[in-house]
Parts: C-alpha cells; structure tokens; sequence
C-alpha cells in the first residue's frame, strides 16, 4: 500500500511574500499602472492569492483594483469521467469584464487544463481585453499550450510528485511542499 | 456530503446533510442566469428526456431552460402529442425512450409511484417532477431555498401550509424537507383535506388565522379541481371564505413573513391578488430559484459515466419485481 | 376390488376429533376404514402410500376461487386452475360468478362443470351470481343455476351496494339452502381507494380504503339477517371492526359465518410499500392490528375458513404504474405453508387450522367433502409438513404469477393429492416440486 510522505518544504511564508511582492510589481510594470486592470482568482487557493496582490498593488499604488472569483468546476474537461460530482461553490464576479487586462491567479500550473477551462467560463462573461496568467508555482508538465505570464517560482517535478501549496486563509500556514508518492 | 443517488424520486429520507448540499449547489448555480450568456458547457452533449403525462407549462419550460443552461439537448414529450393517446403503456414508452440513451429523464405522472416504477426498471437516472399525490421534489427544494435566503436558518422557523394538503405533492415534498431541516410545520384546511394522520407531522387546524398565527412562512396551495373528487368542500365559494390568505388574515402572521405559492395561482381563491402582489410574496424568487434548483439537479444526476452493466438487454428482460426481503421481515 | 392404503401418517380429520397415527383404508373411491397403524389391514394386492412422518388430512377444500374461464382464458382456465389446486392439496374449489360471460345461468355453469370434469383434477362447485350480469339490480335465476349444480351465489368481485337487493337475496336463497357469500365494500365510501387508509397510504401519496367500507356492509348484511334469516358467508374479512361485527352476530346465534385469505393473516399493508403492485388487492392489506385480529378470530371461531381468493393476473395487468394494477394475487399454490406457519406462531391448534381448510367450508356449502368419515369420498391430501421450499413463481402450475410471495422460504408442502380415491397429485422428490 502507497503512502505519501513529505520530502521537502520549498518555499516558506517569506519567499512566499516576497515572490508575490515581486509578481505585484511585475503586473504593474508590464500593465503601466492599473487602468483596465482586473483581479481574478481561480478556486480556491488563486483566490487568495488574489486578494494578497490586490493588498499588495493597493499598497504600492494606492489603487484598489477589482477582483473576482472564477469557479471552473462547470467548464471541466473530466466531469462524466466521476462517479461522485464535484462540489460546486459558485463564481463571483461583480464587474463587467469587457475591454479589461484580466489577470488570471492560480496557485499551481501544472497541466493546463485548470486554465483552459478558466479561459472558457471568462469568455462567457465577456470580452477582455487580454487576459494574463499568475500562477505561485509553475511545475512543468503541461497538457496544452498554455503559459504563465507571472512565475512566483519555477519548480521542476517529476510526475508522481504532488506540490502542495499550503496558505495561511485555508490551511493554517504558508508553505509549499513537495511529496513524492512512495510504494513500501 | 455529495449527493450519491442515482434518481431524484422524492425528499422523504433525504438526510438534513443531503438536503444542504442540494440546496448549496443550487444557490451557486443562481448566477448563471444573472449573466450575458446564461450558459455553461458542463453538460454538453448530454441528453435530457422529458416526459410530461399530465399538462404543466411552468415546471416543463422551467425544466427546459436549466437544461439547455446547462448546455444539455432536451427533448419534450407529452401526452397528448405522444403515443401513450395510442395505448402504449407508460413502461413501453420509457423503453423506447431508454433505447435511446437519454441522460436523464424527467418525469411527470398522475399515478404516485411512476418513478418508482420507472427506476426500477431502467438504467438511466430519473427525476420525478410529480407523482399523482405524493411528491415533487424539485419544488420543494426551490421552495426551500427560498426561505432559506431570506431567513438564513431553516431551524425553529414555523411554516404553515394551507389548501388540499391530502391531494399535494407540494405539500408532502415540502413537509418531508422542512421537517428534516429543522422547522415546524402547520397544516391548515379543511377537516376534508386534513386526515388525521397528518398530526404525526404537524399541528393541523381548520381555523386559518389560528394557522398563521405567528408564522414565518405561509404556504398556499392550489385547490385542485382537476384532481380531487366531488364533496371535499360544498363550493369554491365557500372554500375561499375560510381559506382565503387575504390581508387580514396575513396580519396574524409575524411582520416580516414571507408567503409562497406553486403556482399557478387561483387568484381569489386560495390566495388574495393584492397579497399575491404585494411584498410579503416571494412567488416571482421561486420560479427563479426553480431553474437554479432544477440546473443543480441536471448537474447532480446527468453527468454520470456509463455503467459497464448497463445494455438494452437488462431493460427489456426485467421481471414484475417481488419484494422477498422486505416480506421475510415482516411475515408474521 | 382395488384397495390403497395410506399408512403410517399423521391422520388429522377434525370433523372426527381425530389426531393420531393412524392408516387409511380406501376401497372404490371412499374411505372404507381407518385403522390403528399396525398394518393388519394390509392385503397383498393393496397399493401403499408411505406417509411415515407426513400429516394426512381430509382433501383440502378452497371456496373461494377465481378459474376465470369462461373468458378470461389468458389468465387461467378451469385446467390449470384445478392443476394449481391440486399441487397445493386442494381436492376441492368453488369458483366465483365474475366470468365473462357472468355465470347468471344453468349454461355457463354447465360449461364450467363441463370443463372441470374434462381437466379431472379437482372438483369444481361453480357459484353461482346472485345479480343478473353482476350489475347488482336483479336476482338472477338461482333456481335454475341451483338445479345445474351452484353451491352458492355470490356477486364476488363487486359488492351488493343495493341493500334492497341483497335483503330479497338472503330471502330467496333460502329457499334452495344456498349460502349468500359477500364482497363487503362501500363503493361510495371506498370510492378509487388502492391500499388500506391510514399513515403509509398518506405516505405514499395513494388514495386509501378506511376499514369503515368494509365494516359498514358487514353491519347492514349482518342487521338485515336478523329479518330475513338466510345463510350469509362472508368473504375475505380483513379489518378488526369486521371480526368483532361478526363475533357479536354469531353470539345473537344468526347464522353467519366468514372466511380470511391467508394473506391477509400474514402480510400488513407495508408490503405495498416501495409500490408493489403484488400487493395490491381487494379488500387491501390492513394494520398489524388487523392482522392480529383475523388470527384471534380463526383461534376462537369467529371465523370459520380459510380461503385463497385465488386471483390470477397476467403479467401486463400487474406490472404496471400501482393505481393501474389490477387487484389480487394467486393463492393456491402458497396457501398451505402459510396456513402451516400461522400454527407455529400463534399457536392456534393444528385441529382448528385444518379445520378451517376442510369441515367447514364443506358445511358452509353442503358438501359431503371435509372429512375421513368411513363411507366418505377418499378426497385425501398428505402434507410434508416438515418440507421446506421456496416459492418460485415461475414455476407455478396456475398461468399467473402475481404473488408477493416469490422467493419467499416456505415450510410444509402437499405431497400427495387424493380425489375420490385417485391421486391427481404426486410431487416429485427433493426439496422442490
């Protein structure tokens, strides 16, 4: 019987907080400012991260930027594939998306699927302008053509390897570990 | 708690953890039709079967838009436009209609137990929306739903329910969830509509201002005239100046009660139109919330993977079912 | 002279306060003697029927039956319906008026008797309609039918909601010594019931029949046989107000007596839960309470007899939405365990169960049939009272299968069937016939 162990811890809070200090002013930079600029975290973790970089751009630029919540469950590609339907928890976005830089926030990429779905649902509530991608962890392994335009770390993974991010919102803390997957 | 049956047949035995779920998922759909395009793709592809043997224009279109909401292909058949004007019996149709490997099919019957019979009998997932007298389980779930977005906590809420309790679905769908979620139901009407067995479930009266006394939520039911006999009450005259929720009467209730109906209405009836209109009724939130409930269940029930056991086969060899067990038990 | 011994079995004839081992002698078709077994009767040219360890008892009579022929063929005939007697270890069977056409005349019933005696099986004692057509207006000729052979006259299936028609009924009747046998139910108070009234029918959202339709009827037949004298049978009682009506009557001394289905001393109206139309019938399944009071009432007496209300249905007529089903389930086939297993669990005495299955529906309809008296017809039937089986509705020798009993563990079987000193039934070996 398999059992998952932890084996390393890569990112503590601090590199957490200063990778996303640095992708809050990487936004801002490649966006001149925050006009037109929108928010959106995909659930759950990418929501949170969401609003830290909203606290963040608020800090740094005295604006508060509009952020919303995107829940992909309805647009996955794996649904009749279950047994058991997924929870769904309803997505929020209390603003019109039309002509605006939407940035996208994710906590882990990994196959790109989240995000193609992601792209999907966003379309039905209108038209960006252009839509970007942040992402805390960009693991390799990708299943489409899909990119992060903001990278908090770059984090090579074998396969049968799990990162976990782990936030202080939902879990008590921020960390991010890696665990492979051992068989006894 | 995921929602793990295969059928949507009624409320009874849901379990209160069953019923939130339901209630949760249905409330996250909501905002889809808020939206510019009120669709998703989750169940492209799926098709959605409904077969309506009574009339119902609300519940059948309401049916239909959450489907094709959530980017189902549906296809309606009724009694009169199907072959059932022909003879063919009620499981002949469902076969045929099974052959054709819908994802879901939605039934309405005037006989309590056609669900049933149907689930029984055929692989693919059913939803009942209505069953003769017993339930209809959609609506109660958007009934439920909507109470619950004005008073947040089912729990201790006394609800009253007014009309032809004996002959509704809505009430005993109703009855099933509310009392599961905590609150205390009233059953008001006339000693006709109400059988005595009915105090098992709640305290019943004749006296309507003593049924909304105090309320929180006021209930109304149709008076069926199409589905009751003759001798339930002299006539519609008279019923509706015992039983007819007018202002007066809703004074008795609390100040910030909400009233619902099914629908349609009987205006004059069993419900006065300026309190139908005016701003305690919640009754256009319902047939909102109607879609949102009926999307959650597509979702819950539709999207299931194929069974590898499931063929033609299996459908056409099942025998009249005997019910062995449950006769051992209770034998002697 | 042909001689067949049964030996060495358990003879129960209540009609004879007998219950002991015993052999029995048949000699051209009537019991010639019964003797201690001790096997001095035995003769070299005798045939003999080992019974070591089987209950013998008088050929089990069912007087309440639907062989449905003429006209509804397609689900039993007057063949099958006596082979399925038979293989269940009845020697005899009255059969109800409710054919198509109504058996109102000397004609249908010399056709049915015709028939029975073709399939030569057991015997069939058609009953005969009390109504013209059933339609519950005009007597029909009973005087004719009575001279074609009826045991009695019966507008089974429908009740006689013509109170005035069923006072002239226990007049007329009387005249020919024929027994009124009713289906007690107020149509108007019944009204489209499809189980018993009460907390499950509200449940499940079905209209339900109070036991007040079929304790009304029991009340007016029971008031008007105080006026009219006669002799009412009542059929199929199945509430707790019916067996007290019936107890109360008996002790004025009228002369009525009633029968119960061995479903509705088994099962309670949760059977029908989950919608199972096998469990739909006509009077429906009652309460627990019910249940127990139609048991009390066979322990003292209140009622007399046993009888199937055999009702067969094809399949297409049963599995079907619950309101469309059609009432009634067969019986022939799983009377005798159930009867059985009543002994075991309330205790009634074996004497009384046999009783009720034998001796006294023979009195309620004259027949010469229900005992081993010596001179009596040889309608014998042994019974394997320690086999047990279980129910396959499949293989039932009736064409319909409608039975909440499929599957079921049963225990004590007929073994072998006697009518008239020929055996008409033998099961095969093994654990299932």
């Amino acid at each position: 019987m398999a059992s998952e162990r932890v084996v390393r811890v890569v990112m503590d809070a601090q590199a957490i907080d200063r990778a996303l200090t640095r992708v809050a002013h990487e936004i801002l930079e490649r966006n001149k400012g925050t006009s037109a600029l929108a928010l959106i975290g995909i659930r759950s973790r990418g929501v949170h991260i969401a609003e830290r970089l909203r606290a963040k751009i608020r800090a740094i630029e005295d604006t508060d930027v509009p952020t919303g919540i995107i829940d992909i469950t309805l647009y996955r590609d794996d649904l009749s594939r279950s047994h058991q339907q997924p929870e769904v928890k309803g997505t929020q976005i209390g603003f019109a998306i039309d002509d605006k830089r939407v940035v996208l926030v994710d906590d882990v990429l990994f196959t790109g699927r989240t995000v193609r779905a992601a792209l999907d649902a966003l379309i039905d509530f209108g038209r960006p302008r252009n839509v970007q991608l942040v992402v805390l962890i960009d693991r390799g392994h990708r299943e489409l053509p899909i990119r992060a335009d903001y990278v908090g770390k770059n984090l090579p993974t074998a396969v049968n390897e799990s990162v976990q991010v782990r936030l202080q919102e939902s879990d008590g803390q921020d960390e991010v570990v890696i665990a492979r997957t051992e068989e006894d | 708690m995921p929602f793990t049956h295969r059928h949507l047949l009624g409320l009874e035995g849901l379990s209160r953890d069953e019923l939130t779920f339901l209630l949760d998922t249905a409330s996250s759909f909501k905002e889809i039709s808020e939206r510019d395009i009120k669709k998703v793709p989750t169940l492209r592809g799926k098709t959605v079967v409904s077969l309506f043997y009574e009339a119902s224009t609300r519940t059948r279109a309401s049916f239909e838009i959450a489907a094709k909401r959530m980017s189902a292909d549906f296809v309606s058949l009724s009694s009169s436009t199907s072959s059932v004007t022909k003879g063919e019996t009620l499981l002949d149709t469902a076969r045929n209609l099974a052959a054709m490997r819908p994802d879901a099919i939605i039934l309405r019957h005037s006989a309590a137990g056609a669900p049933h019979f149907l689930a029984a009998r055929l692989e693919c997932p059913i939803i009942n929306a209505g069953d003769g007298a017993h339930e209809h389980p959609t609506q109660a779930l958007l009934d439920a739903l909507t109470i619950r977005e004005r008073k947040r906590n089912m729990e201790g809420l006394t609800v009253a329910i007014v009309g032809d309790v004996l002959h509704s679905r809505v009430a005993r769908s109703n009855i099933f969830a509310l009392k599961t979620l905590g609150a205390t139901v009233r059953l008001v009407g006339p000693p006709t509509l109400l059988p005595p067995e009915l105090r098992a479930w709640g305290d019943t009266t004749s006296n309507l201002a003593e049924g909304v006394r105090d309320a929180d939520v006021i209930m109304m039911l149709r008076i069926q005239l199409e589905r009751q006999g003759k001798n339930f009450f002299p006539t519609v005259d008279e019923y509706s100046r015992y039983f007819c929720l007018t202002q007066r009467v809703v004074a008795h209730a609390r100040p910030d009660v909400m009233i619902l109906h099914p629908g349609p209405m009987n205006r004059g009836i069993e419900i006065a139109s300026d309190v139908a209109d005016g701003p305690y009724s919640v009754i256009m939130d319902q047939v909102t919330n109607g879609i949102a409930v009926r999307m959650a269940v597509l979702y819950l029930l539709a999207n299931r993977p194929r069974m590898e056991s499931e063929t033609e086969q299996e459908a056409v060899e099942t025998p009249a079912p005997a019910q062995p067990r449950r006769l051992r038990r209770r034998a002697g | 002279m042909s001689t067949t011994i049964i030996r060495g079995g358990t003879v129960v004839d209540p009609a004879n306060h007998l219950n002991g081992c015993r052999d029995l002698v048949i000699q051209e078709g009537v019991v010639t003697a019964i003797a201690d077994a001790n096997g001095s009767h035995e003769t070299s040219d005798a045939e003999c029927i080992d019974a070591t360890g089987c209950l013998v008892v008088p050929g089990l009579i069912d007087i309440h039956v639907h062989l449905r022929e003429p006209g509804y063929e397609y689900k039993e005939t007057v063949e099958t319906g006596t082979r399925a007697a038979v293989a269940g270890g009845f020697t005899a069977v009255a059969c109800m008026a409710n054919t198509n056409p109504v058996n109102d005349s000397a004609a249908v019933t010399d056709y049915i008797r015709d028939k029975a005696t073709a399939a030569g099986l057991a015997r069939v004692f058609p009953i005969g309609a009390v109504s013209k057509g059933l339609q519950g207006e005009e007597l029909a000729e009973i005087g004719e039918m009575h001279r074609a052979g009826i045991v009695a006259v019966s507008d089974d299936g429908m009740p006689i909601m013509n109170g005035g028609l069923m006072r002239r009924a226990l007049e007329y009747t009387a005249m020919f010594g024929l027994p009124v046998i009713v289906h007690e139910e107020e149509r108007t108070i019944a009204a489209d019931g499809v189980m018993n009234e009460g907390s499950l029918s509200l449940r499940l959202g079905l209209k339900g029949v109070p036991a007040a339709a079929e304790e009304a009827m029991v009340a007016r037949d029971i008031a008007l046989l105080e006026r009219t004298g006669g002799r009412l049978h009542i059929a199929h009682l199945s509430t707790a107000g019916s067996v007290q009506l019936v107890r109360a009557a008996k002790q004025r001394g009228l002369p009525v007596t009633a029968e119960v289905t061995p479903h509705h001393f088994t099962l309670t109206e949760a059977a029908v839960d989950g919608y199972n139309a096998n469990a739909k019938m006509n009077p429906p399944l009652r309460t627990q309470h019910d249940v127990d009071a139609v048991r009390q009432g066979l322990a003292d007496g209140t009622i007399d007899v046993i009888a199937t209300d055999h009702a067969p249905h094809h399949r297409d007529e049963k599995d079907v939405e619950f309101d469309q089903a059609a009432n009634g389930i067969v019986g022939l086939e799983t009377a005798l365990p159930l009867a059985l297993r009543l002994v075991e669990e309330t205790g009634i005495p074996l004497e009384t169960i046999v009783a009720a299955l034998t001796v006294n529906p023979a009195r309620v309809l004259n027949l010469p049939h229900g005992t081993l008296s010596v001179g009596a017809p040889a309608d014998v039937t042994v019974i394997d009272a320690q086999r047990r089986w279980t129910v396959e509705a499949a293989r039932f020798r009736s064409k319909s299968r409608n039975t909440p009993f499929d599957g079921m563990q049963m225990q004590g079987q007929a073994i072998l069937t006697m009518v008239g000193g020929r055996i008409v039934y033998r099961a095969a070996a093994g654990p299932n016939a």
